[in-house]
């Protein structure tokens, strides 16, 4: 059985114009120990998603339609007390800047037996020998003395082991890690992006890891979705997405990206830029950019349909579901 | 480098921040004087029509470099010369007008970098009418409007504000504040990293195409070594203030000499390796109010030996390439 099923989720924020539809009919799912890679440009809804299923959404935000199911539990319309137990017990968060989700007054030790104390039912002595055995696994040198520092004592990419090591505190079944490393420079965030993998891996925890970076996604990532506009545009396994795309938002989207093993020129460029939330084109919402939509783009909205190795919100892909 | 003179040279640039604490603090604490050195002792030349881009982490001071070179910061050693001339000495004279007019900068955030109570137009305007490269209401309109063309927006977009004009579409707007003067040098300091991917490669086209039509020269900062991999003539890798090396770009990228430039390849996530295994150095950028001594990066340093943590190796030529590393100058590597 999955351990997250998110079923056609709807985020809205009402405002005095009206209701901004901020996801739109979101489905996927993570299995026990997965990581599943949620990648898309800025806007395109996948902090949202994160935060509605780690119960964080911010005001007036909030959950319009769909299901949220952890091993087959629904959570998206649990009380805001229910919500706290199952947060850092079986779903970890790690955000984007360390220094935030880190309080700067309390000892990271503090912090840790903390968190440990509340979910797990151990004392203070063996919350503190578990803390440090964290701090070890994070590979933060000499952790029996480091454990007594405050946050600002430590760096950027030592932080983040820090906020890994909280998120990981009460062995939660999953964690949701929105951009943990975008913050971090580029000989960390590689470290970090291991770090991660490793421990989830041993703990057997699943990973929601949502970045800009399809790299790290290519990386480190079992299945990715690509959202587009509050939308999913293709899910599917890394490698196929990546080097089959089925969607032609994720096709220029991989071909924008310079890498390091192709000599061109030019850059392709997916000309405009993608709608804002009250402007959304009827239809398939990638249509004006996209440069083979044809005349049912601009009419329907595409579901997720069956491409070659992907799902593709895509009508190109329509003939290839009507096989049997 | 090569036989023609180059346009932009940079020798042995220098710059010191004191950041000590406050003069009582100091006298009631005992706290010593604070001096960071941004930059220490940086040399470079970039020819007319090329591409220089320094990358490093955070903290290496490769934007210190971009101020210096747009004259915001005077340099405490050290100078720049541009076209023959000493731009230093210039900036602090009557001839820096002339001398900023000829060497504009694009700014890393765009939304920082636009007035936002200010038209497009009156932002494109400024530098025309600062330098007073033109006038009349009709004659400054129609440049605008040929500056945003030459950027891929619409000469109607002059009317708007900042705000109705999404990330890629504002650094468009800076790049073309930055041509109005009709600059031989762009120094452009991590102009895409605010931006979405489909929205970088839409940007960094454009600058492409406008070095091809106009013979721009360019030094380009960025700390994402596939970007500098595609704009780029020349790379620099700066490490903690100074250069580690400075090679031409097939060479950088198929042979990376320092251990530090063969990390930073290593460490970038890539697109096509599904799956890749890394082994990612160990360690961080030690604090640059303190860095070690010798050769800055022998703490991180896989090679490192007794000589690397008591000497501090100068940038030599080897191979065609300029590298500081001892091990690489010894041929251990």
């Amino acid at each position: 059985m999955s351990l997250l099923q998110v079923k056609n989720l709807v985020v809205e924020f009402p405002n005095r114009r009206g209701t901004l539809r901020a996801l739109d009919d979101i489905s996927f799912e993570i299995a026990p120990g997965e990581i599943l890679g949620v990648v898309g440009e800025s806007g395109a809804g996948k902090s949202l998603t994160g935060a509605a299923i780690i119960g964080l959404l911010e005001p007036p935000g909030r959950i319009a339609g769909g299901e949220i199911l952890l091993q087959g539990q629904r959570i998206d319309n649990l009380r805001h007390e229910q919500m706290r137990h199952i947060r850092g017990r079986r779903i970890g968060a790690i955000f984007q800047d360390p220094l935030t989700s880190l309080n700067p007054l309390y000892t990271v030790g503090r912090q840790l037996t903390e968190t440990i104390r509340t979910h797990l039912p151990v004392g203070e002595a063996e919350a503190r020998r578990r803390a440090i055995d964290l701090l070890k696994d994070t590979g933060i040198p000499a952790a029996e003395a480091r454990i007594d520092h405050y946050p600002h004592q430590f760096s950027g990419g030592m932080r983040q082991r820090v906020v890994i090591a909280l998120a990981l505190a009460a062995e939660p079944q999953l964690i949701v890690a929105d951009e943990p490393t975008t913050a971090l420079d580029v000989s960390i965030q590689a470290q970090i992006i291991q770090l991660l993998k490793r421990l989830c891996r041993e703990r057997g925890a699943a990973v929601m890891l949502i970045t800009h970076d399809m790299g790290v996604i290519a990386e480190t990532c079992d299945r990715v979705a690509v959202m587009y506009a509050g939308r999913i545009a293709e899910v599917g396994p890394v490698r196929d997405v990546i080097h089959q795309p089925a969607h032609p938002y994720t096709a220029g989207l991989m071909a924008s990206i310079p890498d390091m093993a192709s000599e061109r020129e030019r850059l392709n460029q997916i000309d405009g830029a993608m709608p804002r939330l009250n402007a959304i084109p009827a239809g398939c919402a990638y249509n004006p950019r996209c440069p083979r939509a044809f005349e049912r783009c601009t009419r329907e909205r595409p579901e997720l349909l069956r491409a070659e190795a992907t799902q593709a919100a895509c009508w190109l892909h329509a003939t290839v579901q009507a096989l049997p | 480098m090569t036989a023609t003179a180059p346009l932009v040279v940079a020798h042995d640039l220098a710059k010191t921040f004191d950041v000590s604490a406050p003069w009582l603090n100091r006298v009631l604490e005992r706290k010593p004087r604070a001096l960071l050195r941004a930059v220490d002792g940086v040399s470079f030349e970039i020819e007319a029509g090329r591409t220089l881009a320094l990358v490093g982490e955070s903290g290496c001071g490769k934007s210190t470099v971009a101020r210096l070179l747009v004259g915001l910061y005077a340099p405490t050693r050290g100078g720049m010369t541009f076209d023959g001339q000493d731009a230093h000495a210039a900036f602090r004279s009557s001839e820096g007008r002339q001398l900023r007019k000829r060497i504009q900068m694009i700014f890393q955030d765009p939304y920082a970098s636009l007035n936002p109570r200010w038209t497009v137009e009156r932002i494109i305007e400024e530098p025309l009418r600062e330098h007073a490269l033109l006038s009349g209401r009709e004659a400054l309109r129609a440049r605008v409007g040929e500056l945003l063309q030459s950027v891929g927006l619409s000469p109607q977009d002059m009317a708007k504000y900042p705000h109705q004009f999404s990330g890629g579409q504002r650094q468009r707007i800076c790049i073309a504040r930055a041509l109005a003067t009709a600059p031989e040098f762009l120094v452009c300091d991590e102009p895409t990293s605010a931006l979405d991917v489909s929205v970088q490669a839409q940007v960094l086209n454009i600058m492409k195409d406008l070095q091809r039509e106009r013979g721009l020269t360019y030094l380009f900062i960025s700390h994402n070594l596939a970007v500098v991999r595609h704009v780029s003539d020349h790379v620099g890798v700066m490490y903690l203030g100074r250069l580690v090396e400075l090679a031409d770009k097939p060479s950088l990228f198929a042979r990376p000499r320092h251990p530090y430039t063969r990390m930073l390849l290593d460490a970038i996530p890539q697109m096509h390796a599904v799956g890749r295994a890394r082994t990612p150095v160990q360690g961080e950028v030690p604090n640059p109010l303190n860095p070690p001594g010798g050769c800055a990066f022998h703490p991180r340093c896989p090679h490192a030996n007794a000589r690397c943590s008591a000497e501090r190796p100068a940038l030599q030529s080897i191979g065609g390439v300029r590298v500081a590393c001892h091990a690489v100058q010894e041929g251990r590597l």
